[in-house]
């Protein structure tokens, strides 16, 4: 296991850029979620740390020394591809051991390896098929074990769980999850799925437009979004905002109404802000500001509550199975304390 | 529901009429090498003759030149085939994985050498390989036939090269190959249809090549088969059974050569390797 240093990395095709300059220090185990949408560099990154794209400069070190120019086979470390990328030509069992083949180990320690990873990953009964007798799921736990039996440095997911469906997601998710739990193995996931990024990750690093936005735990992305592109791209239903104005006494929000708000001391009043609050911290409440019912959206657990409030659309999340229909009129409040502001740059205000 | 047998019989019908016209050709040919000389013209068109012979087989199995034309045959298409799939394989596999500075150009001279007719080329060649010793020799068909299919074939083999998913190759050099190793134990495996395909193409086209063969040989020793046919026509008469003879044993081969590929040929074997 090892830890891994990303030091000012940049990537760029001809004049198009995909990275620039990004810092980021990983800890010996810890497991790290490279998130954001899709063309943010996420997966160009985890290919430049795979060695299969060239840095154009900046630096990776894996255990302190530096791995750029380093051939993916030197690098020891094992990746786990959306595509699965099996052999097909090759049984479970020589697939999950060809790493161990071309290093010449020994029968028995392949055997062993192989035992090892199967018994893991409950893929014993399918050791002499070929993948294209495997369910997607079974492929993946192959593609999983490949990476096991490698026992590398590093473990690199990219998007691994996209081609499945929602149930088995779910299921490889809670597996991944235990997987690094036993094997306390240095690891980086790429996804774009938030869900996946809050539910795995030690720590998020999200990214937008080739730069890193934050890095965080999962709770702090969420509770404390540094700005406005990490706070619509985490949580779901994504954050209500509001367009304001900053006053010496608060925010007066687009439709007239002022925010009673303490700020800390800035630039000048009648600056632009932005005021953000999730979905589910919206209370519905006996007083407060009226507004329309749009849509409702049950979920079973909850409803999502689509609202117009003075031709403003706002989302809100109760688990509370109120009876609405659209048309119907609720009145809604915001407690000042789950308020979020972000300045006319995007940046948190922090409070 | 019930489909209508109609449009099912019209299309086997089609079917059909498409493999009597493709093959009749070859009939006709095993026909009149089994025809006695003495029926050959006295008794009209027939489409089987009343009494068949295999004298011509024997005539010219033992008689003629014939087992000579064929070992050379055999030597300069196999030789041809391999080379050719060996070295389209290597660019084909670099045409399709690499990004460099003159793939445009190299592209574009490969297409450019398909475009001249074979005739111009003879002279010219004939000239560079004279002084190397290299006429009236099966190495320089090998040569001259390798250098003409390598282009065709290298897009060939690259647009199988293309089908076969980029991420294989990258898990394999992860799990430590080389690009080396990963090409030969990952991706020359699954790529075995496009390398059976090409075998089989550049194969057929040196075997049935006649216009090279024709100017840079003369004499029997170094001639390959389609030459060797035209040695039954003397100048006064054809000696079509004995022609036909050696057409029908001059199949053989091509046709062995195809059994032995077709597996790969309709084999799918990248099925399993990715989403499906």
């Amino acid at each position: 296991m090892a830890s891994i240093t990303i030091d000012n990395l940049a990537k760029s095709y001809g004049t198009y850029s995909v990275l620039q300059g990004v810092n980021l220090e990983i800890k010996d185990g810890e497991f790290i979620v490279l998130v954001g949408p899709s063309g943010c560099g996420k997966s160009t990154l985890l290919r430049m740390i795979a060695g299969l794209e060239e840095v154009t400069s900046g630096e990776i070190r894996i255990d302190a020394s530096r791995v750029n120019e380093r051939h993916p086979k030197d690098r020891d470390i094992a990746m786990v591809f959306q595509s699965y990328a099996l052999y097909p030509h090759m049984s479970v069992a020589r697939n999950m051991s060809y790493s161990m083949r071309l290093r010449k180990a020994s029968k028995e320690k392949i055997e062993a390896a192989i035992a090892g990873a199967a018994s893991k990953l409950g893929l014993e009964p399918y050791l002499e098929r070929r993948p294209k007798a495997l369910s997607g799921g079974q492929r993946q736990r192959v593609a999983m074990g490949r990476a096991i039996v490698r026992q590398p440095k590093a473990f690199l997911f990219d998007e691994p769980l996209s081609n499945l469906d929602a149930r088995l997601r779910e299921q490889m998710r809670a597996e991944i999850k235990k997987m690094h739990g036993d094997l306390k193995a240095t690891s980086i996931y790429v996804t774009h799925d938030q869900i996946e990024a809050m539910t795995l990750a030690d720590r998020i690093v999200a990214m937008h437009g080739g730069l890193v936005q934050q890095v965080g735990s999962p709770l702090e992305l969420y509770d404390r979004p540094a700005n406005l592109f990490v706070a619509g791209f985490i949580g779901s239903p994504g954050m209500n905002f509001f367009e304001g104005t900053r006053h010496s006494d608060g925010v007066r929000l687009a439709d007239g109404t002022l925010l009673k708000v303490q700020l800390p001391p800035g630039a000048d009043d009648e600056q632009g802000i932005t005021v953000g609050i999730r979905p589910e911290h919206v209370e519905l409440s006996a007083e407060g500001v009226g507004a329309t019912v749009d849509l409702v959206e049950p979920t079973g657990f909850g409803i999502i509550l689509h609202l117009s409030l003075n031709g403003v659309d706002l989302k809100v999340f109760t688990s509370d199975r109120a009876f609405l229909t659209p048309g119907q009129q609720v009145s809604v409040s915001f407690p000042t304390h789950h308020l979020h502001f972000f300045d006319a740059g995007g940046n948190r205000i922090l409070r | 529901m019930r489909r209508s047998i109609l449009p099912v019989f019209a299309h086997r019908l089609a079917i059909l009429c498409y493999i009597v016209f493709a093959l009749f050709p070859l009939f006709w040919l095993l026909k009149v090498s089994l025809t006695p000389n003495d029926l050959l013209y006295s008794e009209g068109v027939r489409m089987w003759p009343s009494r068949t012979t295999f004298e011509h087989y024997a005539f010219v199995l033992q008689h003629s030149a014939f087992p000579v034309f064929f070992k050379n045959s055999v030597i300069v298409s196999g030789s041809t085939a391999i080379a050719v799939t060996i070295i389209a394989s290597l660019s084909g596999y670099a045409l399709s994985r690499f990004t460099f500075r003159t793939k445009y150009w190299i592209v574009g001279l490969m297409l450019l050498t398909q475009m001249f007719p074979l005739v111009m080329l003879v002279a010219p060649i004939f000239k560079i390989l004279t002084p190397l010793g290299l006429t009236n020799s099966l190495t320089g068909l090998v040569v001259v036939y390798t250098a003409f299919n390598v282009p065709f074939a290298t897009f060939l083999m690259q647009s199988f090269f293309d089908g076969i998913p980029k991420d294989l190759e990258k898990a394999a050099m992860i799990d430590g190959a080389t690009r080396f190793i990963a090409f030969r134990q990952i991706i020359l495996p699954l790529t075995l249809p496009g390398i059976a395909a090409t075998l089989g193409f550049v194969f057929t086209a040196a075997w049935s090549e006649l216009l090279f063969a024709l100017m840079l040989i003369n004499g029997n020793n170094a001639a390959t088969f389609p030459v060797g046919l035209l040695t039954f026509v003397s100048k006064f008469s054809v000696d079509f059974g004995q022609m036909m003879a050696a057409g029908v044993m001059a199949l053989i081969p091509a046709a062995l050569f195809f059994l032995l590929i077709q597996r790969y040929l309709v084999q799918g074997l990248t099925a399993g390797a990715v989403k499906g």
